[in-house]
């Protein structure tokens, strides 16, 4: 085929189509959207072409679709348009961003200019891998996308449309679906959008009311100033619970010592004598405050930090406690509506513990306990994983009756332990708060590494106890704060231990540099 | 059963003369495919041809009633041999798999194929697997064309161009008695559009009568002398057979333009890029009009010489766009205008970047290039120098680059194959690392965080292969990956027939879940689904012992991380010579969740019994370490903020996505993590005694409850 055109003849159209790129995580259902968009292009005459690259990437990795549709040309209605297969830089009319950062993406990319482009992203999170197993919080910062979106976008429309989803239970491409129709970016009417949902015929209804209420919020969004910008959700704050009488003699009493601590402390001192209340007794409360009071009160951020770490570290993890946080009234109806379970439907919750040796010898008292540990045939019988369904009788009394061991807590070979522990990490922070506070405060948030269970909380713990080790050494420096939480934030983030043993090892070469 | 069903659009593929087809690019190939009167098609899957096999399968009743047969074919070296049919007979016949990887595996069929040549129509139609979202390796499948001296088609990209190509093709395999690829690009594959069709056509030589009435010719044989004249036939008859076709037919395509003093050669692939480009310099518009002449392979190879001639002639410069390297059509070329004497000077991989897919930003810039160096007359003042101050704008775009985290493709909720890796983790910790070959296939995201296991992978199937070397006494022993996909594609001689033979004392683990999942769900022999033309449920046990394997493990269910880590462990630490081979099986949740979802609500509906599975996580428990996390990834395992000032780090949390595989409570059990998990049975439509068991037991533990909460403080957040 030989298309020939006279050379003078050549006027070119100055039509354009608009385009479309969405961005969507595997699974999300980002070509359903697709497919929707250039049905409803078809639906009113106009030419659409999608094309995507799903690859493997449809497995939960990041994908583009691209979308180009333009209305026939009115003269010569039979020529098909050549419409492009990727989407380019600045030249992208709208772009969808099925995830906060898969919108932070398209930006990434270019795809979003000032000039023209309407970004529509649905604010809501679904974590990548790399921010889930970071040990510390590896969540990205929303702000930070948020911002970007608003110089780079001409338009920016963004609201949690997964709540929506979850909440008309449909999925999100709907709730963008509607979001588009109420953008008025596209020459179509609502009814149009309606029809095409209804005519792909699968989950209609949920789909529809999911598509008005995406729309409703673009609506109100477009009508607003231009000059309002939407603006990040900002981080869940801590609650702090007040320091005040509940009414309970004997927790009031020590409300009122508490309150004799400066101001700035309440909040967490309220939060501190709570939890060990909570997992202990009153007396236990008592004792928490003996410590606090111990400590010097004109550096208050080191009170506070102090008051923190010592209220996890007196509430350490036991099976005392795991066992009574799993019997305790509430959880039952708590876990019911985690998993939505209807009041017609039976919950049957199993808990998967692995006890090991030392967590069961660590129940008794000290001599026996040690003794009861060494025990290599013991160890071998106790190792294994249990699943126990607390919702039937046996498995509950069980449970029910090791929380109720926590009388006898104080007496046990894992409390000395414990206290000990406790005790030299104490002594250490007053010590070090006379001559610099700054390196006690340092001291005493490296407390953050001991935590978790079993092997977790071994190490955990063995980190901690190189980062107090390294702290004696650095003392007599006036950057040994620094160090420290230099040492403790490479602790955190590192899982096996070998990085901080790297950092311990510069810290060694600064003596013998001196 | 495919992952995706194309049962509404297969019905497309009856529409006949006049009508108008609207659909992917997938199905007008087929449905092109049975207008040209094809005896048979074969395949194997892989992006981004699965589809194409997806909806063959889905076709199956159309392709019966139409007397086509329909193969899925254990390796893509099956499916080119089966074109042999046509070497000897009048029949039409078509393979389809993944360009270039398709074509390694095939090629030693398709070099005898080309050898001896064919007498009916035979195409090959690769689905190319370059550039963004791709999964392999880049290489072109031009030097296979080049080598085997088959011919390669590269319709322009739109669907009504690949249907025509299709057309085409069939014609010039016969008239040149050479077989043809067609090669699709990836987004070419899944474009949306139109063409108007025609009527479908039966197959007028039945393959059975093939068979009840053979015929032979030692001239097609590959062996001397034959393979001799092979060659020669090759460049005296078929190739200018095929230059004088697909010059009459007009199948590459010239477009004129008023700045005629140069001109664009492109592959047919990349005319759309072209255009666009063309049309933002405001240089051509949206309906295809160009003021620059344009010159359209949509034959890549051969080049017919005279038209390439007879476009440059009265040129000062012409641009090739040729996607990928080396550049051959390029190369190529400047022979042809040297040869004529033809002074126009050539552009190509000196303006456009020698590796890497011309995407929308690639072919502006140097197509700008290339006008602004020979035409710059030609060009607006805006398209010259763009005038946008972008300054703030890409100041807190760059700073982005450091929030947005990547996201690469990863296992599924509830994929059985983490586990298997979880187990791994678990045996490194205990017995240090290994070396671990990998495989192709949705195990190979264990190199990802969190898992972060394997070393290479050298092929389809090849994990096992390429650990051969490693057969030397040592203080550790190699694991080998494969999938059941693999093990059948090649991997039961190459992997452990092979380890067998030579005594491998490495472990070999075939992950099985029941589909050849990463390309899309196919089944396999293995596959335990009943499937009404394949003959399925062949244990991949049973075929290794076959084969002459002794120590060989079955595990049923994956997702026992203990038991997982208890063979890995045994498999290697034992004192059996041989391989050990681990069968580790657990059904595909993305299929599985298909499959069974619609039976689950329709029994709902019925008002049966059903218990759903899901995970939690008990906030207050967990101490927001993320080990467990470290040891999954999975989708639905995420983390949450907390609200608690003792909290440093967010806590781990379950999602509604979860479909209860149950792995994160045996990593917690096996890792010996921590008691957070728990698994939440939710029974609905329960049986009349179990609600009244389940109320008089709840009464009795919310007495208990009730009694020790009466018994200490209680704050204010636990009271509500």
């Amino acid at each position: 085929m030989n298309v020939s055109v006279a050379p003078s003849s050549i006027v070119l159209s100055q039509a354009r189509p608009i385009t479309v790129a969405v961005l969507a995580m595997g699974g999300q259902g980002g070509g359903v959207l697709v497919d929707w968009i250039v049905a409803l292009a078809e639906r009113r005459g106009w030419f659409a072409q999608s094309t995507s690259v799903p690859g493997v990437a449809q497995r939960t990795g990041a994908t583009i679709y691209y979308i180009e549709m333009i209305a026939p040309d009115t003269s010569k209605p039979d020529r098909h348009p050549v419409l492009s297969l990727m989407p380019a830089p600045g030249k992208v009319d709208i772009v969808i961003g099925a995830e906060l950062m898969e919108a932070g993406r398209a930006i990434l990319r270019g795809l979003v200019s000032p000039d023209r482009t309407l970004l529509i992203g649905s604010s809501h999170r679904s974590l990548a891998v790399i921010e889930k197993t970071a040990p510390g919080d590896g969540t990205a910062d929303a702000a930070q996308v948020y911002e970007a979106a608003n110089v780079a976008a001409n338009r920016f429309i963004a609201f949690d449309m997964a709540e929506i989803a979850d909440a008309t239970g449909s999925v999100v491409s709907s709730v963008l679906f509607g979001a588009l129709a109420g953008s008025g970016a596209l020459p179509f009417a609502t009814e149009d959008f309606e029809a095409t949902i209804r005519a792909a015929g699968v989950g209609v209804d949920a789909s529809l009311r999911a598509f008005a209420a995406g729309r409703e919020r673009a609506v109100a969004m477009v009508k607003q100033d231009p000059q309002i910008k939407p603006v990040a959700k900002p981080p869940l704050a801590r609650h702090f619970p007040r320091l005040e009488p509940i009414g309970h003699a004997g927790y009031d009493a020590l409300v009122a010592r508490a309150q004799q601590l400066p101001p700035e402390v309440h909040g967490i001192v309220a939060a501190g004598l709570q939890r060990v209340v909570d997992y202990q007794d009153v007396a236990y409360g008592s004792e928490y405050l003996d410590r606090l009071e111990a400590m010097p009160r004109e550096a208050t951020g080191l009170l506070q930090a102090f008051a923190k770490y010592l209220a996890v570290a007196m509430a350490y993890d036991d099976v005392i406690r795991v066992a009574d946080l799993k019997t305790r009234a509430g959880r039952f109806d708590r876990v019911r509506r985690e998993v939505r379970a209807g009041d017609d439907q039976v919950v049957a919750i199993t808990e998967f513990f692995h006890p090991r040796i030392e967590e069961m010898a660590g129940l008794l008292p000290p001599v026996l306990g040690e003794k009861v540990e060494r025990n290599e045939r013991l160890a071998r019988l106790i190792d294994r994983g249990r699943k126990l369904r607390t919702t039937s009788p046996s498995a509950f009394l069980l449970l029910y009756g090791v929380a109720g061991l926590r009388r006898f807590r104080r007496r046990t070979l894992r409390h000395a332990r414990e206290m000990r522990h406790l005790d030299e990490w104490a002594q250490r922070v007053r010590k070090f708060a006379g001559s610099d506070p700054a390196l006690a405060t340092a001291v005493c948030e490296a407390r953050r590494l001991v935590g978790g269970y079993s092997d977790t909380h071994s190490r955990g713990e063995s980190k901690f106890d190189k980062v107090m080790l390294a702290s004696e050494r650095l003392a007599s420096r006036p950057d040994a704060a620094e160090w420290v939480q230099r040492l403790t934030k490479v602790a955190l983030k590192d899982a096996d231990g070998a990085e901080l043993d790297g950092a311990l090892r510069t810290v060694e070469t600064l003596f013998e540099d001196a | 059963m495919a992952e995706r069903s194309f049962a509404r659009e297969v019905e497309d593929l009856k529409l006949g003369a006049g009508q108008e087809f609207r659909g992917e690019g997938i199905l007008a190939i087929t449905k092109a495919l049975l207008e040209c009167g094809v005896s048979y098609v074969a395949g194997y899957q892989g992006a981004p041809i699965s589809h194409l096999m997806d909806v063959l399968s889905d076709a199956q009743d159309i392709l019966s009633d139409l007397g086509v047969h329909f193969e899925s074919s254990a390796s893509e070296a099956t499916a080119a041999a089966t074109l042999a049919a046509s070497v000897m007979y009048p029949v039409r016949g078509a393979v389809t798999f993944k360009a270039p990887v398709g074509i390694n595996v095939a090629s030693d069929a398709l070099a005898n194929l080309s050898s001896g040549g064919v007498t009916g129509g035979a195409l090959i139609i690769i689905g190319e697997d370059y550039g963004e979202g791709s999964s392999i390796m880049q290489e072109r499948s031009h030097a296979f064309a080049m080598k085997s001296q088959l011919w390669l088609v590269d319709p322009r990209p739109n669907v009504a161009s690949i249907v025509k190509a299709v057309h085409d093709s069939f014609e010039l395999s016969e008239a040149s008695n050479t077989p043809v690829m067609l090669e699709v690009r990836i987004r070419a594959c899944h474009v949306h559009g139109r063409f108007a069709t025609r009527d479908n056509i039966r197959p007028a030589f039945p393959l059975s009568r093939a068979l009840d009435q053979p015929s032979r010719d030692t001239n097609r044989i590959v062996l001397p002398p034959a393979s001799f004249l092979h060659e020669k036939e090759k460049v005296e008859h078929r190739w200018p057979a095929a230059v004088e076709f697909i010059h009459a037919r007009g199948m590459n395509e010239t477009f004129d333009g008023d700045i005629d003093d140069i001109g664009i050669i492109m592959q047919g692939g990349m005319y759309n890029g072209v255009i666009t480009a063309l049309r933002e310099a405001g240089l051509a518009d949206i309906w295809g009009e160009t003021r620059v002449p344009l010159y359209v392979m949509n034959v890549t190879y051969p080049i017919v010489d005279r038209e390439v001639i007879d476009f440059c002639r009265a040129k000062k410069a012409v641009l090739m766009v040729e996607e990928g390297q080396p550049e051959f059509i390029e190369q190529a070329l400047h022979k042809i205008l040297r040869n004529a004497d033809i002074p126009a000077k050539l552009h190509g991989k000196d303006l456009f970047p020698m590796a890497g897919e011309y995407t929308a930003q690639v072919m502006g810039e140097a197509i700008g290039a290339f006008i602004r160096r020979w035409r710059p007359d030609a060009l607006s003042d805006a398209a010259r120098a763009p005038n946008i101050d972008r300054t703030e704008v890409d100041e807190k775009i760059r700073v982005l680059a450091d929030v947005v985290p990547p996201r690469p493709p990863g296992f599924c909720t509830g994929c059985p194959e983490r586990p298997i890796f979880s187990a791994m983790k678990l045996v490194e910790k205990e017995l240090g690392p290994h070396h671990v070959a990998a495989d192709i296939g949705c195990h190979l995201f264990s190199i990802l965080p969190p898992f972060n296991i394997g070393a290479t992978t050298m092929g389809y199937g090849l994990g096992p292969a390429s650990a051969s070397a490693f057969n030397v006494p040592a203080g550790k022993r190699s694991i080998s990956m494969m999938g059941d996909g693999g093990f059948w594609h090649n991997g039961l001689t190459s992997g452990v027939g092979n380890a067998v033979f030579n005594q491998h004392d490495g472990v070999i683990v075939v992950v099985d879940n029941y589909y050849s999942a990463a390309t899309g769900g196919q089944d396999i022999p293995s596959s335990r689904a009943d499937n009404r033309s394949r003959s399925t449920k062949h244990p991949i046990v049973e075929a290794a012992k076959g084969v002459g394997a002794k120590w060989v493990r079955q595990i049923d269910r994956t997702y026992d991380v203990t038991r997982m880590r208890d063979t890995l462990r045994e498999a290697l630490t034992t004192e059996e010579k041989g391989p050990k081979v681990i069968v580790a099986s657990s059904e595909c949740m993305l299929n599985k969740q298909r499959r069974v979802k619609p039976l689950v609500a329709a029994a709902a509906k019925r008002g049966e019994r059903i218990v759903r599975e899901r995970f939690g996580v008990d906030e207050d428990v967990c101490s927001g370490d993320h080990a467990c996390i470290r040891l999954s990834g999975c989708p639905s395992l995420s983390v949450k903020p907390t609200t608690d000032p003792l909290k440093d780090n967010p806590v781990a949390a379950v999602d509604n996505s979860c479909v209860g595989c149950g792995h994160c409570g045996e990593v917690a059990d096996a890792a010996v993590l921590c008691p957070s998990f728990y698994r939440a049975d939710v029974v609905s439509n329960p049986t009349s005694f179990e609600t009244q068991l389940d109320r008089l037991w709840q009464r009795m533990i919310g007495a208990l409850q009730r009694w020790r909460a009466g018994r200490r403080v209680m704050f204010e957040q636990e009271a509500a």
